[in-house]
């Protein structure tokens, strides 16, 4: 069994210092934004926490593929985990978007930014994982329906930006687009370094969790072996899956 | 094939026979204009609103249906019933979403009908054809999500509460598309023409979530 605890310190420094290079830079380098000014900077959390976030939840629904194609519960931990820390940066990147929202154009919530709505609507949607997977008792059938529910979700993220953002006119300032960025030299250069901090931090806190729940259940095996069934406290009830 | 439409035909029988989720719908939907009328205190309503208040009340309504849609397998044991004959289980997918469609179509044989005498300001016959159009493309997003979560939920304690909140994001971007279809419909200087972008974007809904379907729901007969 995989203790994912391998290379963790190398890359929780690597995350640190990145994230530290990536504060820098925003706050001492890049230049002002011509027309947001200093608010502007906030852009260099909010758009790679939300970029992040979009992606845990897609990746989540890849590793409940592999959950079902595999029969692993393993990866129903993963996919469980990806999910559950997409779903932190993704509040965390809706907080983020409506500092912005208010400081930019005055309310705390706007409804004809598509990006920010559709945003909503995927937290909304992801939301009901946890007591999905709370009301089914059953270990088993527990991670099957929660991996089903990942998969229809990553399927839902891409689709339901679409139907949002056809729904609206376009206000949010539009970062990257397929043709290429229409950001200036030092603003795309702070942007990438943030996301790699981001993405970086993402994958730093998913291993930790990963590690912390393997040690979990390995220890309870452990103290199973070593005290008897009848020993053992029974599991607290819990969302997470408990192999 | 012939599977889903046994299944089908039990479950329409069933319906006709215990009338247990259509009445429900049929008078949710009624009741639901009776509240907009007095919640929006407007006699008659056209254009995107009245398009919101059709949308909305037939989601809400198609709702009741989702719920029940799997209740009597849970309760006398179809389920197992189901699995333990030696048939394709996909067929239990396509019969219940037809059978979902179905109940979605005749709750709109009543409610559209009675939205046009309640609250629809201009004619309803007019607009009629488009809004069939329409209506049928959302009934399969609908049914083909409704079978989905209905399934999903229905194996869960709290399969009440579960089913509408998984469902109502899931059906958000469908919603979308069908309100924002409907409105220019309904506008009072006469049926404005089809917009395609939305009819485009609630087929690819559809689609998408079909295939999604059909690939994920063996994983949930299996025991």
């Amino acid at each position: 069994m995989p203790t994912y605890g391998k290379g963790l310190r190398g890359l929780s420094i690597l995350t640190f210092v990145t994230i530290a290079v990536a504060l820098i830079l925003v706050f001492f380098y890049v230049p002002l934004d011509a027309t947001q000014g200093f608010i502007q900077k906030i852009f260099y959390i909010h758009v790679p926490l939300a970029i992040v976030s979009l992606c845990g939840f897609v990746f989540g629904g890849v590793l409940a593929v592999m959950h079902l194609r595999t029969g692993d519960r393993r990866y129903d931990l993963r996919s469980y985990v990806a999910i559950h820390m997409a779903l932190i940066f993704g509040v965390a990147a809706l907080l983020a978007g409506s500092i912005w929202a208010k400081a930019s154009w005055g309310h705390w919530w706007v409804w004809n930014d598509p990006t920010l709505v559709s945003y909503l609507i995927v937290l909304l949607m992801f939301a009901t994982y946890t007591p999905l997977r709370f009301s089914i008792e059953d270990p088993e059938r527990q991670a099957r329906y929660a991996s089903v529910f990942a998969i229809v979700g990553g399927a839902f993220v891409p689709l339901n930006f679409i139907a949002v953002r056809a729904a609206q006119e376009y206000v949010h300032p539009r970062v990257l687009t397929l043709t290429g960025s229409n950001l200036p030299g030092p603003m795309l250069l702070t942007f990438l370094v943030s996301l790699l901090g981001i993405t970086l931090l993402y994958i730093t806190l998913w291993k930790y969790e990963m590690a912390a729940k393997n040690t979990r259940i390995q220890m309870r095996a452990l103290r199973r072996r070593l005290l008897g069934d009848d020993d053992i406290s029974p599991l607290q009830r819990s969302a997470a899956p408990s192999l | 094939m012939k599977t889903a439409f046994t299944v089908l035909r039990k479950d329409l029988l069933l319906e006709l026979r215990t009338l247990e989720t259509l009445p429900a719908m049929a008078l949710f939907s009624i009741s639901t204009f009776v509240i907009f009328h007095f919640g929006l205190n407007q006699d008659t309503i056209h254009g995107q609103l009245a398009a919101g208040v059709l949308t909305a009340t037939l989601l809400f309504a198609g709702i009741l249906g989702v719920n029940r849609l799997f209740v009597a397998e849970r309760e006398q044991g179809g389920f197992d019933a189901f699995l333990l004959a030696p048939v394709d289980r996909s067929s239990l997918l396509l019969a219940k979403a037809t059978a979902l469609f179905l109940f979605l179509v005749a709750l709109e044989v009543i409610a559209v009908p009675a939205f046009g005498v309640l609250l629809l300001g201009p004619p309803l016959g007019p607009r009629l054809p488009s809004l069939i159009v329409v209506l049928a493309l959302a009934d399969l997003g609908i049914a083909v999500i409704g079978t989905l979560v209905s399934a999903l939920a229905v194996q869960t304690r709290a399969r009440d509460v579960i089913g509408p909140v998984m469902g109502l994001p899931l059906l958000i971007p469908a919603l979308i598309a069908t309100a924002r279809a409907i409105g220019p419909l309904l506008g009072t200087v006469g049926p404005g023409s089809l917009p395609g972008k939305w009819l485009l974007i609630l087929a690819l809904y559809d689609l998408v979530f079909a295939l999604v379907a059909y690939a994920v729901f063996d994983f949930l007969l299996e025991d």
